[in-house]
């Protein structure tokens, strides 16, 4: 009935207190998931109530009912596809333009004690300028291209990538750096070795950061300029009087990002552990 | 002295570089989309601190101010209330989560539809798009509070709304103060998006009005002057986080010392 | 005035109680299962005793003893299976006024974004007391602990002793009228240990108020308590209950020295090890019974 004091060094006060929060979170688990649930459907109800109450215009705001079976029809619409698809497209390219520019000057500027002192005023200047600032540059250079939606893009997401790789190699252990030069390890081989995996989790919460970023981005250009992409459709469904399509739209919009920030989650919870079986240590 | 010049040459240098290299660059083979410098700060001046500073900066700058407001205030009140029940936070944590990954500027066309292109849709939007980083660091900070300082609040007799305030409020304020450096950026691009969508004034407005009419050097000084705004919004804050939380700044440094 | 060295000591094997007129707290059949999912676990099973008025009793046993979840259960923030506590006549069922816990771990339990001074003046502040009243009490206790020079430094800026002599200071001005103390001095080097240990005999002495320490430091017990409560491992009850016949007046080397100082400590020590080897009183009980 009532067990024994544990045997392996662990006073009974530390053993209980992991076993009871053990039970407390697995017990918790259901009621947890049932709450979360209630929460969505209280917003849920309270969409439906005042939009057929009349608190707002009816006609800009049409219920849950009407808009969610209208997201299950946009879905089967080869045309929201597309959307999607360029929308993805751009924030996928814009990402990845980023993070190499972003990971190649913070490794080469973090380095260096002298290119960093250099280039600090230079970066807090830039890095706090709004990207949406270069949409009048974006359209002059080009118009409606994707390039325009990129310029935005990379301009934004390369900062958040950047400053993080700065704090990365920053944090590299100058004992590990100087043990590896003292054993012949080139440059190269020094940054594959030593910087590398001390500065991959920064690397990946900037990347998780700047995956945001990019995707505010991209709608941005396609609602303001027009490049096309999920932006785009909403501004057409609202132009045209659409509104559901337009709500069913933004409702899908908020999944995509859902998508991306669970994607980069899991991307930075993967890499962190790795990088802590790696190297065997804790980390923050 | 030398130290003086040493941090001229710092702070200075590479933005001295890359100015002049534009400067000449332009002034050898002149580009139609990227004026001279020298061409920028004429208009800069002109357009900036004339009748424009009262009928677009500053409305600009005060609806942004106000957004943010109300997104921080109502973010940590929410943001306690929330973090302090566990019922509560996991009744929210859908919502929440799904309104923060949401890309705000999409919100945009509704609301010109429901509240209508006025001071009231754009201060909204800011707020809306602020409040996440705010009210989620908030529930965070306050979810976290370190479990000896609750005992210590519990055993003295400090409950409730005191033990917010003098115990739990203090404990998340750097967790509180990283969602509010989050949250500024957003608020200013938000800013300026709303005011690039029906509207007649305000800095968004007028660097588009600019670039639709092809007045590159006004469309540059635009640019400039948002770059300021963005800086000028980072230093204050900077000096604000600086003060509020000394005391977490004197405890990493002496923790990064041992 | 100096017992025989080989006098008996004055030992029971249970909690030792008090006439009501003469006692500050009781506690009665305390007993604490914590439930988990592999079954509940019985850390504390019956404990018994009364603490007296300007009694500085020392609580010792083996890791594991539950000492902690007995200190909490006493001072109000875990609530006890079945049992009971009474401070003052009153039953403790949340932190009472007239009590005051040091804890563990200082680092965490001081507040590093307030001054020493406001650390120590914060539960009088939350209690609504006028400002003249709060700094007179903060600066008698700052004194008391021989910390008036630093009210403006922050916690983190002092040493581990310095900060626990903080998280004292704060529960003296508190007023109260029994002072709890977990295992205050484990994380802290020896010699601060021995001047800790002085201070608190000396602000016992000086307010009158009665000290219930926990601690697995048997030297620590004997020097420091007019009283040692020896409990056994877990699920745990009381082993023992000793009374410390050492003069008054200590001193960590005179005190420490003497004979009969050895002796008590001889005793202690052997009796923990016993319930590190699992002897139950209980049992032992029920066997000479059967």
């Amino acid at each position: 009935m009532t067990t024994a004091p544990p045997a392996d060094g662990h006073t009974v006060t530390t053993t209980v207190a992991i076993a009871r929060a053990r039970t407390r979170q697995r017990s918790y688990r259901p009621r947890r998931a049932i709450l979360g649930a209630t929460g969505i459907l209280i917003v849920l109800l309270a969409w439906e109530g005042v939009s057929r109450s009349g608190i707002a215009d009816a006609r800009y705001l049409p219920p849950p009912t009407e808009v969610i079976p209208r997201l299950f029809q946009v879905l089967t619409i080869g045309d929201f596809w597309i959307a999607v698809g360029q929308t993805l497209g751009a924030w996928a390219l814009g990402l990845g333009i980023a993070l190499v520019l972003a990971t190649v000057l913070g490794v080469v500027i973090g380095l260096s004690p002298f290119l960093r002192r250099f280039t600090n005023s230079t970066v807090e200047f830039l890095r706090p300028v709004p990207s949406v600032a270069l949409i009048p540059l974006a359209v002059l250079l080009f118009g409606l291209r994707i390039e325009a939606s990129l310029l935005l893009i990379v301009y934004a997401a390369f900062w958040q990538i950047f400053i993080q790789v700065l704090y990365g190699v920053a944090d590299v252990d100058t004992v590990a750096m100087a043990t590896g030069r003292s054993y012949g390890f080139s440059k190269w081989q020094r940054i594959r070795d030593i910087v590398f995996p001390t500065a991959l989790p920064y690397l990946m919460t900037g990347l998780r950061l700047a995956a945001a970023v990019a995707l505010i981005l991209a709608i941005t250009a396609q609602l303001i300029i027009g490049t096309p992409g999920l932006g785009a459709e909403i501004l057409k469904a609202q132009n045209g009087g659409q509104y559901s399509t337009m709500y069913a739209l933004l409702l899908a919009t908020g999944f995509l990002g859902i998508l991306i920030n669970t994607g980069a989650r899991v991307l930075e919870r993967a890499t962190l552990s790795w990088h802590q079986s790696v190297r065997g240590e804790a980390v923050q | 002295m030398k130290k003086a010049v040493v941090w001229i040459a710092f702070t200075f240098g590479l933005p001295a570089i890359l100015i002049s290299l534009w400067w000449i660059v332009t002034a050898i083979s002149p580009n139609f989309f990227f004026p001279n410098p020298g061409e920028i700060l004429v208009p800069f001046f002109e357009t900036w601190f004339g009748p424009r500073l009262w009928l677009d900066v500053l409305p600009s700058i005060l609806r942004f101010g106000v957004g943010v407001v109300i997104a921080m205030v109502l973010g940590v009140v929410i943001g306690v209330v929330v973090g302090l029940n566990r019922d509560l936070r996991s009744l929210t944590e859908p919502t929440f989560e799904f309104f923060r990954a949401l890309p705000a500027p999409v919100l945009i066309p509704p609301l010109l539809l429901l509240i209508g292109p006025n001071d009231a849709m754009k201060i909204f939007i800011i707020a809306l798009a602020s409040i996440w980083p705010v009210l989620l660091n908030t529930v965070e900070g306050v979810r976290a509070a370190d479990s000896v300082q609750n005992e210590t609040s519990r055993s003295y007799g400090i409950q409730g709304f005191r033990r917010v305030r003098f115990q739990v409020l203090p404990g998340a304020a750097p967790q509180i103060m990283a969602g509010i450096r989050q949250c500024l950026p957003i608020g200013l691009i938000l800013m300026v998006i709303s005011e690039m969508f029906n509207t007649t004034a305000g800095l968004g407005f007028a660097i588009i009005q600019f670039q639709r009419t092809f007045a590159i050097p006004e469309m540059w000084s635009g640019i400039l002057v948002l770059g300021l705004l963005g800086y000028g919004v980072a230093v204050v804050f900077r000096i604000f986080e600086r003060r509020i939380l000394r005391w977490y700044h004197g405890l990493k440094d002496l923790e990064n010392a041992s | 005035m100096l017992p025989d060295a080989s006098a008996p000591l004055n030992t029971v094997s249970h909690g030792r109680t008090l006439p009501p007129e003469e006692t500050l707290l009781s506690v009665r059949g305390l007993q604490k299962i914590y439930e988990t999912d592999g079954g509940p676990i019985e850390a504390v099973r019956d404990l018994t005793f009364d603490l007296g008025k300007n009694e500085l009793t020392c609580l010792v046993g083996p890791s594991g003893s539950g000492k902690t979840t007995l200190l909490k259960c006493i001072a109000g923030l875990l609530a006890p299976t079945s049992g009971e506590v009474v401070l003052d006549g009153k039953k403790v069922t949340s932190p009472p006024k007239k009590m005051a816990v040091v804890f563990q771990e200082y680092g965490r339990s001081l507040f590093p974004w307030l001054r020493v001074a406001e650390n120590v003046e914060l539960p009088l502040r939350n209690a609504g007391m006028p400002k003249d009243e709060r700094s007179r009490l903060v600066a008698e206790a700052l004194d008391n602990v021989g910390l008036s020079h630093v009210p403006k430094s922050y916690p983190w800026q002092l040493s581990g002793g310095m900060q626990q002599r903080v998280a004292i200071a704060r529960a003296i001005a508190y007023q109260p009228e029994v002072l709890l103390m977990d295992e205050p001095f484990a994380a802290v080097d020896a010699q601060t240990r021995a001047d800790l240990e002085d201070l608190v005999r000396k602000v016992r002495k000086e307010l009158g108020i009665s000290v219930l320490f926990v601690t697995h430091d048997i030297d620590e017990s004997v020097y420091l308590g007019n009283r040692v409560i020896m409990l056994s491992s877990s699920p745990t009850i009381v082993q023992e209950d000793l009374i410390v016949d050492l003069p008054d007046e200590r001193d960590q080397l005179e005190t420490r020295s003497m004979q009969r100082f050895t002796e008590l400590r001889h005793h202690v020590y052997e009796q923990i090890q016993l319930a590190k080897k699992g002897f139950r009183p209980d049992d032992a009980v029920a066997q000479s019974r059967g």
